[in-house]
């Protein structure tokens, strides 16, 4: 391992940038939702000042639950986003290949879940654990749909499965974005963000007026400051990954910065105005809606790549 | 501990605690995150779970069915934390003085940081009782 690479674990594309780029799009997220109830909302380093005040703060365990896990999951979790915020950052930002595919970014974005789960489930706190079964419920909603967004770029860039022939083809060929299956793919796949995040609607596993937050209820200082930090990183990560495979990268030179913008700030405002715009909906409701409505369209973009248009 | 005071200070997470309240004060606890009032840009949040509370909310004299209660819930919450009492009811009692159930000494269930008298007070009686909070904590 040379210096560089934990140059870009720790420092630029992975933790340091990807936590305070996240923190700063979390304080956009509240800001805007504020101002949709035509409130003022927060000052704009609300979300550093709640990420230092839980640090600080007891983390308590509970008796009966089980301390390992309990503790372990965040910051596993943690570690799971670093490594894929370092992959995407990567590739998008420096053309390098990590040596995996879209896979490993698939599984990866799946440990997240369980890590919900297997954190909210070790508390034994029946709300918690309600949680942890509605994360489950719509993780089996939502990932038939992500993988079969995640084919559409397979497909189109001739069968390549690395993030980076996939870059590179896009460079070549124009954005997949600019084809009828990547414009439907890439609307499944803010749908998709939408649930990976358990943002409204999807916020069925955190229902903070229902079920007091869910997994994370019986979290507090450090472990719940991780927890928040993972959200917000995720907010950074899932519109890099979605850039990455249909909207053909950045090029950080001219006016290629201001395109970098666009894209990612475009990609967070829908998913804001998407999170403001629609109530909760039930479990029911939403597995219904990923596998009668959603996978049918994912599947007709996937036929769409096959026949090329 | 000067830098994290000011870091608590600018986000304070409030959770609720009914202690046998008329519920007056309760709805005009909830006026405080309406756009009217909106303390959120204070970095006020409130919250629903004990586990993440900075402050605690108390309405309402506290009688002998809830004051064990009370006690647990604050037993339950990560320290540091602050116990603010709404309304007249914790701080005199008012009509409830002499009940046959009312616990008298309302500090020995759990320590009360700060009084805001009122019955119930208004929601800017509770922004400057936050704010001397804040002063408080910024030294």
């Amino acid at each position: 391992m040379k210096l560089e690479h934990l140059f870009f674990i720790f420092i630029f594309p992975g933790i340091l940038f990807t936590s305070i780029l996240g923190l700063i799009i979390g304080w956009v997220d509240r800001k805007v939702s504020a101002r949709f109830t035509f409130r003022v909302g927060p000052p704009f380093l609300q979300n550093f000042n709640d990420f230092f005040k839980l640090l600080g703060k007891e983390a308590t365990l509970i008796k009966n639950s089980i301390h390992s896990l309990f503790i372990a999951a965040p910051f596993v979790a943690f570690g799971t986003l670093s490594l894929l915020a370092t992959m995407i950052g990567v590739t998008l930002f420096y053309g390098i290949g990590f040596g995996g595919d879209i896979f490993v970014i698939m599984y990866l974005m799946m440990i997240y879940s369980v890590m919900i789960v297997l954190g909210g489930a070790s508390t034994g706190n029946i709300y918690s654990s309600i949680g942890a079964g509605r994360e489950v419920k719509l993780l089996i909603g939502d990932e038939l749909v992500f993988v079969l967004v995640c084919l559409v770029p397979i497909i189109k860039s001739g069968y390549q499965l690395n993030l980076e022939s996939i870059i590179n083809f896009q460079a070549s060929n124009g954005a997949f974005i600019g084809s009828a299956s990547g414009i439907l793919a890439f609307l499944l796949g803010i749908i998709c963000i939408q649930a990976k995040m358990t943002m409204q609607p999807f916020d069925i596993p955190e229902a903070e007026t229902e079920i007091v937050e869910g997994p994370l209820m019986e979290y507090s200082g450090p472990p719940l400051a991780f927890w928040k930090l993972n959200h917000f990183m995720m907010y950074v990560i899932f519109p890099f990954f979605l850039i990455l495979i249909f909207l053909g990268g950045f090029n950080l030179t001219g006016l290629g910065i201001l395109w970098f913008i666009l894209k990612y700030v475009g990609i967070v405002v829908v998913m804001i105005i998407i999170k403001n715009t629609n109530p909760r909906i039930r479990t029911d409701t939403a597995l219904n809606f990923f596998w009668k409505y959603a996978s049918p369209i994912g599947l007709l973009a996937i036929i769409l790549a096959i026949l090329g248009v | 501990m000067g830098w994290y005071n000011k870091r608590l200070a600018k986000s304070l997470w409030v959770f609720h605690i009914s202690g046998s309240p008329c519920n007056n004060c309760d709805i005009e606890i909830l006026d405080l995150i309406t756009p009217k009032y909106d303390v959120e840009r204070l970095g006020i949040k409130l919250v629903g779970s004990i586990r993440h509370a900075d402050v605690l909310l108390v309405t309402g004299v506290f009688n002998e069915k809830v004051a064990p209660k009370i006690k647990k819930i604050y037993e339950q919450a990560p320290k540091p934390i602050f116990v603010v009492a709404i309304g007249s009811c914790p701080s005199s009692g008012t009509v409830f003085k002499n009940s046959y159930n009312i616990v008298e000494n309302r500090e020995s269930v759990i320590p009360i940081d700060m009084y805001i008298p009122g019955c119930p007070p208004k929601p800017e009686a509770m922004i400057e009782g936050v704010a001397k909070l804040m002063e408080k904590l910024n030294g």
